[in-house]
């Protein structure tokens, strides 16, 4: 067989199916049960470590909320 | 040891390229010869005389080249909106293409100036920039690779800077948004490769357990534009000392691997990463998360499997078999999904918080850039259906889509950003003026009403008219009707770029009285006793 028909067979039934399921996949793991507090805990990551990184004493900051008060 | 190397390697770029200055072939490789070595030469100098000196330790943050990205972001906006809207006017009034600039400041020389100046350049920067902050805060580690992170803000200044001469010149590979010349290509893929590094770096010494989906935008964005360079400019020089080449696909193939990097530069440049922007600095700014982290995960996967496939589009009723143009155009409707998905996240990251609209006029500017976003990608798919397209191509319609999307979305989630950014990273209290924000709102929105509204008149009108048929079945128009039917709306496009521009100005002022207005406060004096 060559190769375009070949390239162009496999496309169009394994590799289609393979990224349908990863992308269908996507859906179902990031509705997974229990994902929930995982999910919060990415979301709410921003407000951390705004002036330093976790090792020079950033997570000493965690809290704060250092939003500068001029923007609000 | 380090310093030696470098010295000695810039030592020898500079003579090399003094070589190449002397033996080039045409004007362009020869200035582009000339400005490498004066680059390395200064580079080379500036490394003899610090040889040895003691390095800073490198702790906190490495925000420098930061505040390096957002000052060349302010600065390559302004150059591109000003090229833009002297090309508008050149449209309108064509005796702008002065004869003393006759093949250099000519409309066809200056367009791909705009374009590239726009979204490389001032898009570029925002984005280098922003990956760089938002990478390091929501990973709560610095930057990996140290001073690399200097050469690739640096080497994409220089990159912008043999393009843009380039074209002045009339160095170019004809490809449109890919338009540098083979050894600019190569350039641009080493300062890419080593940004890769550094984001990706950065990530894997992280101290957060998740990667916020922000990062995950930002990536896809480097890694996709890397390998979208490469395909779209595989090209083999004509000779070593000139700039001109030769791409190795020719006709259809061409085409259609043009329109793939086109479409995706699209997709992956001024969305996915501008996308990175609008989730960090949209929750950030309304002191809330984002809505829905599900549906940002969901966005991304969908946004990342779809646009891919969208390019086609672009070559409706060519050459390009018809169903390769069906599958563009099919992926390019249910594109319509994530984004309004993707819109949907952003805008709702408000709920609770609506009032903010009313009395912060930078989320203001956050919040019409998702709506302009959202108005371009129903916009899009709509004109990438076959029957529209035979409207809508080669009209204005389609400029005007491009700048509803660039102006509305790119635009003014950088000017939010750059809002955001500028008072913390020079660690002010706030910025100079929020009036001076709001006036820059509103001359940016009402330039952009301006600019799609008369490219939608012109655009279409121009469509009907090119298909106008007479009973017997001739054309009812030539080509130069539609040409001067159209001047009041280039006019009209012309002013709604000078409304854009003085609103970019505006931004500037501000933000140059933000740091040179105000004293520096501490940190800990920025923090609200709440």
């Amino acid at each position: 067989m060559e190769t375009y028909t070949f390239l162009r067979q496999f496309a169009d039934s394994w590799m289609l199916l393979a990224l349908f399921i990863f992308f269908i996949g996507t859906w179902f793991w990031a509705f997974r049960p229990g994902s929930r507090p995982m999910h919060d805990d990415a979301a709410n990551s921003i407000f951390r470590h705004e002036d330093a990184p976790a090792d020079d004493g950033g997570a000493l900051s965690q809290d704060n909320n250092t939003d500068p008060e001029g923007q609000k | 040891m380090w310093d030696w190397i470098k010295i000695a390697v810039l030592g020898l770029v500079a003579l090399l390229a003094a070589l190449t200055a002397n033996f080039a072939r045409d004007l362009a490789y020869q200035v582009h010869a000339l400005i490498v070595m004066a680059v390395a030469a200064g580079l080379f100098i500036y490394t003899v005389r610090t040889a040895g000196d003691e390095k800073p330790a490198q702790t906190g943050y490495n925000d420098g080249v930061v505040r390096a990205g957002v000052i060349a972001t302010a600065f390559w906006g302004i150059a591109g909106f000003l090229v833009g809207t002297f090309i508008a006017f050149q449209l309108a009034f064509p005796q702008l293409n002065f004869d003393f600039l006759q093949g250099y400041g000519n409309f066809g020389r200056l367009r791909p100036l705009h374009t590239s100046a726009v979204i490389f350049a001032f898009g570029g920067n925002a984005l280098l920039a922003s990956s760089f902050y938002v990478v390091q805060r929501t990973s709560a580690a610095r930057l990996w690779g140290g001073n690399a992170a200097w050469f690739v803000f640096w080497g994409y200044q220089l990159f912008i800077v043999l393009a843009a001469t380039g074209y002045l010149m009339g160095a170019t590979q004809s490809k449109e948004y890919a338009e540098p010349e083979w050894y600019v290509d190569l350039w641009l893929t080493i300062v890419w490769v080593v940004y890769l590094g550094i984001f990706l770096g950065t990530i894997i010494k992280r101290k957060e357990p998740h990667i916020y989906v922000a990062n995950w935008f930002y990536l896809s964005f480097i890694i996709t534009v890397a390998m979208l360079h490469v395909v779209n400019n595989l090209a083999i020089p004509v000779s070593l000392m000139g700039a001109r080449s030769v791409g190795v696909m020719a006709g259809v193939q061409d085409a259609m691997t043009q329109w793939w990097y086109g479409h995706n530069a699209v997709g992956f440049f001024l969305t996915a990463g501008f996308l990175g922007m609008m989730y960090y600095f949209v929750p950030k700014q309304a002191e809330r998360p984002v809505f829905s982290y599900k549906l940002s995960i969901i966005h991304f996967w969908a946004l990342i499997f779809i646009y891919i496939w969208a390019g086609p589009h672009h070559l409706h009723y060519t050459a390009l078999p018809d169903w390769a143009s069906t599958l563009g155009m099919v992926f390019s409707i249910v594109l319509w999904m994530p984004s309004w998905g993707g819109m949907i996240n952003g805008l709702m990251t408000l709920s609770g918080a609506w009032d903010k609209i009313r009395t912060d006029p930078i989320i203001r500017m956050m919040v019409i850039s998702i709506g302009f976003y959202g108005m371009s990608t129903f916009e899009g798919p709509m004109m990438s259906i076959r029957a529209v397209n035979s409207l809508s191509h080669y009209t204005d319609w389609t400029i005007g889509h491009v700048h509803s999307g660039a102006l509305g979305w790119n635009g003014m989630i950088t000017f939010g950003a750059l809002y955001f950014l500028t008072p913390r990273l020079w660690n002010r209290a706030r910025l100079y003026s929020l009036s001076l924000v709001n006036w820059h709102f509103w001359l940016a929105t009402i330039g952009i009403v301006l600019y799609a509204a008369s490219m939608w008149v012109t655009g279409i009108m121009e469509g009907l008219m090119w298909r106008e048929v007479d009973a017997q079945g001739f054309l009812v128009n030539s080509f130069a009707d539609t040409v001067s039917a159209k001047f009041p709306m280039y006019v009209v496009r012309g002013l709604g770029g000078v409304l854009y521009l003085a609103g970019a100005l505006i931004m500037c002022y501000n933000l140059w009285m933000t740091v040179r207005g105000q004293k520096e406060v501490s940190a800990a004096a920025a923090t609200p006793a709440e």
